[in-house]
């Protein structure tokens, strides 16, 4: 069996977030990037499972949708242990985009378990893996919090309100994964970063693909008004605020 | 042309969620001079599905097929593709929670329809549709354009409200076609803890961080819960310890939630967790760190020992239910 994961390139989650252009566009200047965290947690998982195999899963590959500057994420998920990386030479324009230029590769290359984070943390859209099965026409399973191969079939588990199912599915099916697929995402031993230098990275060029919707511009929040102060021995106050003034409790 | 809305039910009920959706389908409908069809999927009974007039749905449309008892993405995404042809939707609306982030990117993909997700407003503009959501983990928005002339949103929870606007709506049952390869998954079980009150469905949260020091001292934590109906969360570092159970972690790894009230002790307030929480309409934060960053996002704050601050809370909200 061979394990696909999809990558996005994000900037660190504590960055701070500017806008240049007018707003147009998100700035980078000083911006550190990483695996989108759902992502990392998603190899994390598929590494585990692959060194569980017994040979039985033959590879686990990366993919990407971005351009050069993304490479050196790439080269991390193959420092923590991918065995090939795979970049679609171009610029996500929306999730649509993205999935419909992943499916494009993926209608000549075959994996049995693609899997995809429930969202990325620049845009949030929780759309690419869906969007993805889709256009394979295979089947999805997300909120997925537990996978795992046994006896050669494939075990998930799936977040319910309240609660958890068993699903079962054909392969090749798209997993998207969410709290539990891991806990501690995989840190690249020296030898995974010596070894990850030499891994192949094969670009593929994008093919002409329509975004369905355009960002137009960003917005930063409003600065919150300050926090009113309560003291703590003074603890009644604040009820009385949160039932008269907020009229919350 | 119509908005349709897929209203979700749990064991045949409707929660305060699709009374939402529908609201807010409303106020677009009438802007557009349309109406509103409910999609509804499972087995629920006419005074139930009744309900959704008096939000404003027109129509009710109820597929109920013995196949469909859990949800199956594919099957799903069909049976609302066939619906959106019958009712000519030119906007469909989804709630963003699990099973919206589930079927709406495959009915946008089936369809080439444009799909905003965790919208969290009306649209700013018709033509061209522009929509508001929040992006990099609630630290920005952006205005995005939907340029197909099909729409596809999913809507952020407790971000609109519920208006009542009753119409009398009629119901249909509608019977769409299934192929059984619409039916490649199959749920084999499902494990649920019952009658706890879900994190995300919650007016209001307690939650406790790692200045909580320890799972013994939680107590406090679910007592003043309880008193406020509230639902019970924590932080990343409490839940991976096994402090606290995972479906309570909040964050940007965690649940996304937007609660009216969020009552933070012994949170510091990491920017990973605000992602979380920001969309609270009020935060209050319990802290004995006058510069700890919760302070930054909350509307309240007492800078003090949580372990001495939650008694006396707990006893001033009592005196207060008692004086009610
Ligand atoms: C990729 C990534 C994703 C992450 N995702 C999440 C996420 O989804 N959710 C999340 O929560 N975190 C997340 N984190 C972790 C996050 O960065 C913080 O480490 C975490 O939120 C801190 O949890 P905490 O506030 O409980 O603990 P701490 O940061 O240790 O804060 C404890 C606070 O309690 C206060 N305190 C201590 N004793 C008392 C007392 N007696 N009375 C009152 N106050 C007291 C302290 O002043 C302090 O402010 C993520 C991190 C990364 C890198
Ligand atoms: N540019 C990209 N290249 C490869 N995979 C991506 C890309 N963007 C998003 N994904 C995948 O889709 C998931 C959801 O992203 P999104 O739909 O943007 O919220 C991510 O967790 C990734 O697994």
């Amino acid at each position: 069996m061979k394990i696909l994961v999809c990558i996005s390139n994000v900037p660190d989650t504590t960055t701070k977030i500017k806008f240049t252009n007018n707003g147009t566009s998100f700035d980078k200047t000083d911006v550190q990037w990483i695996i989108n965290p759902w992502d990392e947690l998603a190899l994390t998982r598929a590494m585990d499972i692959k060194d569980a195999s017994g040979g039985a899963i033959e590879s686990v590959t990366v993919i990407n949708v971005g351009l050069a500057d993304s490479e050196p994420t790439i080269r991390k998920a193959l420092a923590i242990g991918a065995d090939k990386g795979i970049r679609i030479n171009a610029e996500p324009k929306d999730s649509y985009f993205v999935a419909a230029q992943l499916a494009e590769v993926l209608k000549k290359e075959s994996f049995d378990i693609i899997l995809c984070g429930i969202e990325s943390s620049d845009f949030n859209s929780s759309c690419t893996g869906g969007m993805l099965s889709e256009l394979l026409d295979v089947p999805s399973v997300s909120s997925v919090s537990f996978l795992n191969i046994e006896n050669g079939q494939v075990k998930i588990k799936r977040e319910i309100d309240g609660g958890n199912e068993s699903v079962s599915t054909s392969v090749p099916f798209v997993g998207i994964v969410q709290k539990g697929i891991a806990i501690e995402p995989r840190i690249p031993s020296m030898r995974g970063i010596m070894s990850a230098r030499t891994k192949p990275l094969q670009v593929f060029e994008p093919v002409q693909v329509d975004a369905l919707v355009e960002y137009v511009n960003y917005e930063l929040p409003q600065p919150k008004s300050a926090c009113k102060k309560i003291e703590p021995e003074n603890v009644k106050e604040l009820v009385n605020l949160l039932h008269n003034e907020a009229k919350l409790i | 042309m119509s908005v349709l809305v897929f209203t979700e039910n749990w064991d045949g009920k409707f929660k305060k969620l699709s009374f939402e959706l529908i609201s807010y389908a409303n106020e677009i409908a009438k802007k557009l001079n349309t109406s509103v069809t409910a999609l509804s999927i499972g087995k629920v009974e006419e005074e139930e599905l009744k309900k959704l007039g008096n939000y404003g749905a027109d129509k009710i449309i109820s597929a109920n097929d013995d196949r469909l008892k859990g949800l199956n993405n594919q099957a799903y995404t069909s049976i609302i593709n066939q619906a959106v042809a019958k009712e000519s939707a030119t906007l469909i609306i989804f709630a963003n929670n699990s099973t919206g982030k589930a079927v709406a990117p495959r009915l946008s993909a089936k369809l080439k329809a444009g799909l905003v997700s965790a919208v969290i407003a009306l649209p700013s503009n018709l033509e061209p549709f522009t929509i508001t959501k929040k992006v990099y983990s609630a630290k920005a928005f952006a205005n995005i354009i939907i340029k197909t002339p099909v729409r596809i949103i999913t809507l952020f929870q407790n971000s609109f409200g519920i208006i009542e606007s009753p119409v009398n709506a009629t119901i249909e049952n509608f019977k769409p076609e299934l192929k059984d390869s619409d039916l490649k998954t199959e749920i084999v079980e499902v494990s649920k803890h019952a009658g706890k009150l879900l994190l995300t469905d919650a007016e209001i949260v307690v939650s406790g961080g790692r200045g909580m020091k320890g799972p013994e001292n939680w107590g406090t934590i679910e007592e003043l819960a309880t008193l406020l109906g509230a639902a019970t969360a924590c932080s990343r570092p409490v839940s991976d310890e096994g402090w606290r159970p995972h479906e309570e972690h909040t964050g940007q790894t965690g649940k996304v939630i937007a609660p009216n009230l969020y009552i933070a002790c012994g949170i510091s307030g990491a920017i990973q967790h605000l992602a979380g929480i920001s969309s609270s309409k009020c935060i209050v934060a319990i802290n004995k760190d006058k510069d700890a960053p919760i302070f930054e996002a909350a509307d309240y704050g007492i800078i003090g020992d949580v372990m001495k601050v939650l008694p006396d809370l707990i006893n001033a909200v009592k005196e207060l239910k008692a004086s009610a």
